[in-house]
């Protein structure tokens, strides 16, 4: 069964329906991301639920190995796009299955739309990107905190007193200053973001707003996965489609 | 920018010969031969082998003392590998027209992670950045004779060669047996798929070389000789 997925079966996982809940909350740098999944995770655990928290980088299996790569820059865009795959595999097994089949909500601080993205933003075509992040699990939720590039900026810089090279894209050089790169950079992550909204249903929040304002909204859109319906006409995510060979870029 | 010669299977101005098939099926010897040859006849030869690197091997090792390896896992570590390879190794000398001999490439992958039940669709869609070879031996070779081979070499047979993790026995060399067997069945399959030279590798060493140099000769018709210049990557 293929159902679970997005379209590549995973040897050795079970396929049958998992009790826990995947939500995923996905936008660039500065969005305010990771203060929504705190946020969210308060709320439902005060609600009773269970939940597991997860983001990218973070598996034991690979981690070193994309760190060591980073600094020196010494690896290819097709080899990092699949040091990374390999590192959210590691952690799609090892930690989102089980925590799913043991009933607890996994919410992730992004998830295979970030590294589709900056993947392709480094070369890899759209279709590529897409069939090898085919293991990966469907969530029941994908909230995009969406924010104007110049709150992205001024929250960045807050965030790190400068500009991150990585979040800046500067190894695409696109721009030797960091200022320009940084707008060049995130502008094509949007355009891949955007045809992905549609095709992975995204469920877009307006991120330019203050924290307990987002966390309204996504908060909103997370309640009727629990049967509850708040308040208004909130939409269940409908029965995603696979992505089919046609719609690519 | 060097245009000249473009390969009619992949368009760049080298050319890409494969060389696959099972452990102790005598490819390794037979790729070394072969590029020893064609640099002696005056070509520009890069001659790589694909195993395990550094990077693959500690992660591996350390993924099995912890049993964080699934096949997905185990596959996307190798697919690392032969990226890195690939776009560090394999296509600059290819792309300058070189000869590049490839002891191994992504048919290896294609018949081990089917035999691990990968699906085959996904890994081919991993691996589609590889350029299609100019040729590509299969070197078939009944599984029973690999064995020999290895225990008359006295090498080791290692852990996830023999398949091991996949639970088929509980002993070694049963369970090398079993799993390879299940390569050499996928071997077999894509070996006529994709349109692979078949090389009946129970024989000699010098009657299988001279049919690899019959089989060659036309490919490097008009192909340019260079100063001779051997590389072992």
């Amino acid at each position: 069964m293929t159902d679970r997925t997005y379209g590549t079966r995973l040897p050795g996982i079970p396929t049958g329906e998992l009790a826990g809940k995947l939500i995923v909350i996905e936008g660039a740098d500065g969005s305010g991301r990771s203060t929504e999944v705190a946020l969210l995770k308060e709320w439902l655990e005060i609600e009773g639920h269970a939940v597991v928290d997860t983001g990218l980088r973070r598996s034991t299996l690979v981690s070193e190995e994309i760190d060591r790569a980073k600094q020196g820059h010494t690896l290819g865009a097709t080899t990092l796009a699949l040091l990374y795959a390999a590192d959210f595999g590691d952690q799609l097994e090892n930690k989102i299955v089980p925590a799913l089949s043991a009933g607890s909500t996994v919410l992730a601080d992004r998830y295979i739309y970030t590294l589709m993205a900056r993947a392709i933003v480094r070369g890899a075509s759209r279709d590529w990107a897409r069939h090898l992040y085919g293991f990966a699990f469907r969530p029941d939720l994908v909230v995009f905190l969406d924010a104007r590039p110049e709150i992205l900026l001024h929250r960045s810089i807050g965030k790190y007193g400068s500009l991150d090279y990585w979040e800046s894209g500067m190894d695409l050089c696109l721009s030797r200053d960091f200022f320009e790169s940084f707008f060049l950079y995130q502008d094509r992550l949007a355009r891949e973001f955007e045809w992905m909204t549609r095709e992975y249903d995204f469920h877009m929040v307006d991120g330019n707003r203050r924290p307990e304002e987002v966390h309204t909204s996504v908060r909103e859109l997370v309640a009727p996965l629990y049967g509850a319906v708040k308040k208004g006409r909130v939409r269940r995510p409908g029965p995603p489609t696979p992505p089919g060979p046609s719609a690519s870029a | 920018m060097i245009r000249e010669n473009p390969s009619p299977k992949h368009g760049y101005p080298g050319r890409l010969f494969v060389f696959e098939g099972l452990d102790g099926s005598g490819k390794s010897t037979q790729a070394a031969l072969l590029g020893k040859w064609l640099a002696a006849t005056g070509y520009r030869v890069f001659r790589t082998e694909w195993n395990s690197s550094e990077l693959v091997s500690s992660t591996i090792r350390r993924g099995k003392k912890k049993g964080l390896l699934t096949p997905t896992t185990f596959s996307l570590m190798h697919a690392i590998d032969f990226a890195d390879r690939f776009e560090r190794t394999i296509l600059p000398p290819l792309r300058a027209g070189y000869i590049v001999v490839c002891d191994r490439y992504s048919y290896t992958a294609f018949v081990r992670d089917a035999a691990r039940g990968c699906d085959p669709a996904w890994v081919r869609t991993i691996y589609s950045f590889a350029p299609t070879p100019d040729i590509a031996f299969y070197f078939r070779v009944p599984v029973h004779v690999t064995l020999q081979r290895k225990i008359a070499s006295r090498l080791k047979i290692n852990y996830y060669e023999a398949g091991m993790d996949l639970g088929l026995s509980e002993d070694l060399h049963d369970s090398y047996e079993r799993f390879q067997g299940r390569i050499k069945k996928e071997y077999d399959r894509i070996a006529v798929t994709d349109k692979m030279t078949i090389v009946d590798s129970t024989r000699a060493v010098e009657p299988i070389q001279a049919e690899l140099r019959s089989k060659v000769r036309p490919i490097l018709q008009g192909f340019p000789k260079g100063e001779a210049l051997l590389h072992d990557g």
